[in-house]
């Protein structure tokens, strides 16, 4: 095998081997690190009662960092990386916290409603109806599920 | 990165099987929205050709006096030889060489300069921390139509810009259709430029101006003829009444909270303070560049522009009530 540590010790290793084994070595390393980063969101929330089955956390995460809804502008996300707003609440730990807004249970079903239109249930509420589609709202609610400590570790 | 990406660019080389991926990462970094080595104008194209020349020139002088410096290591005391070889490298080279650049480097960019033709779209571009106004004349006629942060220009003609600034001084740049020119307190300096590809490019002030300075860009909007024609007479128009209760809500919030001592709505409000909204439900971006477009961003735009972009010219509406942010927030999504 090529990956070796002490690579310009050891005699039988051609310049050549030497140069295709550390360009090999550089791409491992760079695909282990794509890979962790990759294992950094997981797949579905660890709490048992707050999976949403057609959500994708993965597209939620996505949604929600392109900035376009404006999330990130109002609130605080941990592990996206924006200017973190302090409109609303913080949404780390969402999967955790008990109320949505301070007053509807925070159930899978509640969440995707609220986040398609927040008046609608909660009428003073400062969050507007920024025009999340119904599989956008699932996609994004999976993904703050994920969201289980109150700040990232 | 970059040391690591130094560092393994020739390993990467020689292994040739990655040597066209190498190629696509190296080019595509060239193309985007703000480059100035994807030219989308004539002014812009000549700049590029010229640094085409710089780069390549360049390259072959260091070569070049790479090998001279081996010369005198492998003929000793040929003095004669050294002496004709600094006459021809040293004298001719580039007295012949700088005497072709000079004059083709004045012509660089002259693209800029072409006098004003009559009926020419003629277009007034102000810097103020942190934005920018951009306000729409015709030679011919004398209304003068605002909008901000945007630049909305026809496909392949030239308009003429005439930049002013407001307070310190900024700098107007494009890079996909021109180079920068600056944006001076009491003159106006004045540029022409023409895009020949539709599409959207982004600009930004290129003249350090303060703490939000880098938030401080625009967007190109190059449209077709019609198109643009269309749009122009649109934002002529003053804002109509709209139509959903909400909406009212919000506009006379609008008037009645003080939003119009900075801003414009065409037919509702008038100030110039601020950048105009007459538009803005339809902006890619809220504040400069700060945020994308939208209810959402507007809201947290008009709650927390403090925190947003500290030091901007607006406060932060902190203190209102959840129904009246939202009231305010659909309002000026609603005007596109
Ligand atoms: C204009 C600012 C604004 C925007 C934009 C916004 N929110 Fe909110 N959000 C709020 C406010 C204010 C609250 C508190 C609501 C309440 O308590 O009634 C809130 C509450 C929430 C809650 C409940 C949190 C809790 O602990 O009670 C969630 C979840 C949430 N927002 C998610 C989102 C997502 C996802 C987006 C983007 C699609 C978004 N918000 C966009 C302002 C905003
Ligand atoms: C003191 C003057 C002032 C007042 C009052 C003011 N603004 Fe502003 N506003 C500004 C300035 C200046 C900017 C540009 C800030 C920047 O980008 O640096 C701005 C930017 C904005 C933008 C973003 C525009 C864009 O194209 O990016 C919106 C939306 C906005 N204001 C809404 C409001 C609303 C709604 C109110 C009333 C609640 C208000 N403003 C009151 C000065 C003001
Ligand atoms: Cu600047």
């Amino acid at each position: 095998m090529c990956v070796r540590f002490n690579l310009s010790n050891d005699p039988g290793m051609s310049k050549e081997n030497l140069v295709m084994s550390r360009a090999s070595l550089a791409l491992i390393v760079f695909g282990c690190f794509t890979f962790i980063a990759g294992c950094r969101v997981p797949p579905t929330s660890s709490i048992p009662d707050r999976q949403v089955p057609e959500g994708d956390p993965i597209r939620g995460r996505a949604i929600v960092a392109s900035g376009a809804h404006g999330c990130t502008g109002c609130h605080a996300i941990p592990g996206i990386r924006a200017r973190s707003g302090v409109v609303g609440p913080p949404l780390g730990g969402m999967a955790q916290r008990s109320f949505i807004a301070g007053q509807l249970p925070n159930t899978p079903n509640v969440l995707v409603e609220f986040l398609q239109d927040p008046p609608a249930l909660v009428p003073r509420t400062g969050m507007p109806d920024v025009r999340v589609s119904l599989e956008e709202a699932r996609d994004i609610a999976a993904y703050l599920y994920t969201l289980d400590a109150p700040h990232d570790p | 990165m970059l040391p690591i990406f130094i560092r393994w660019t020739p390993l990467m080389i020689r292994n040739s099987r990655s040597v066209p991926l190498l190629a696509c990462v190296t080019l595509a970094s060239c193309a985007g929205p703000q480059s100035a080595l994807d030219p989308a104008g004539p002014s812009a194209a000549s700049i590029h050709q010229l640094g085409i020349i710089m780069y390549i020139g360049a390259s072959a002088v260091t070569l070049l006096v790479a090998v001279l410096m081996l010369v005198p290591f492998m003929r000793k005391n040929d003095s004669r030889a050294n002496r004709k070889l600094f006459l021809w490298t040293g004298v001719l080279l580039p007295a012949v060489t700088l005497t072709a650049l000079v004059p083709y480097v004045l012509a660089v960019g002259h693209e800029t300069r072409t006098p004003a033709s009559p009926n020419q779209l003629s277009i007034d571009v102000t810097g103020s921390l942190y934005w920018w106004s951009m306000s729409y004349r015709r030679t011919s006629e004398l209304t003068e139509i605002a909008t901000a942060n945007e630049l909305r220009l026809p496909v392949g003609e030239p308009v003429e810009l005439s930049l002013r600034s407001n307070d310190v001084i900024h700098s107007f740049w494009a890079p996909n259709l021109a180079g920068k020119t600056d944006m001076i307190p009491g003159r106006v300096t004045r540029m022409v430029i023409q895009a020949d590809r539709p599409g959207i490019y982004r600009g930004q002030c290129a003249e350090y101006c303060g703490l939000q300075h880098s938030l401080m860009a625009f967007d190109v909007i190059v449209l077709p003829r019609r198109e643009f024609d269309a749009w122009l007479a649109r934002l002529t128009q003053p804002v109509r009444e709209p139509p959903a209760p909400e909406l009212q809500q919000g506009r006379d919030l609008f008037v009645s909270i003080g939003c119009g001592e900075c801003h414009t709505v065409r037919g509702v409000v008038e100030s110039r303070r601020g950048p105009d909204l007459t538009q803005v439900g339809a902006r890619r971006t809220i504040g400069a560049g700060t945020l994308p477009g939208g209810v959402g961003n507007i809201a947290a735009w008009i709650a927390s522009a403090q925190h947003l972009k500290p030091g901007n010219a607006m406060r932060s509406y902190d203190q209102l009530e959840g129904p009246q942010l939202r009231a305010l927030a659909y309002y000026l999504e609603s005007l596109k």
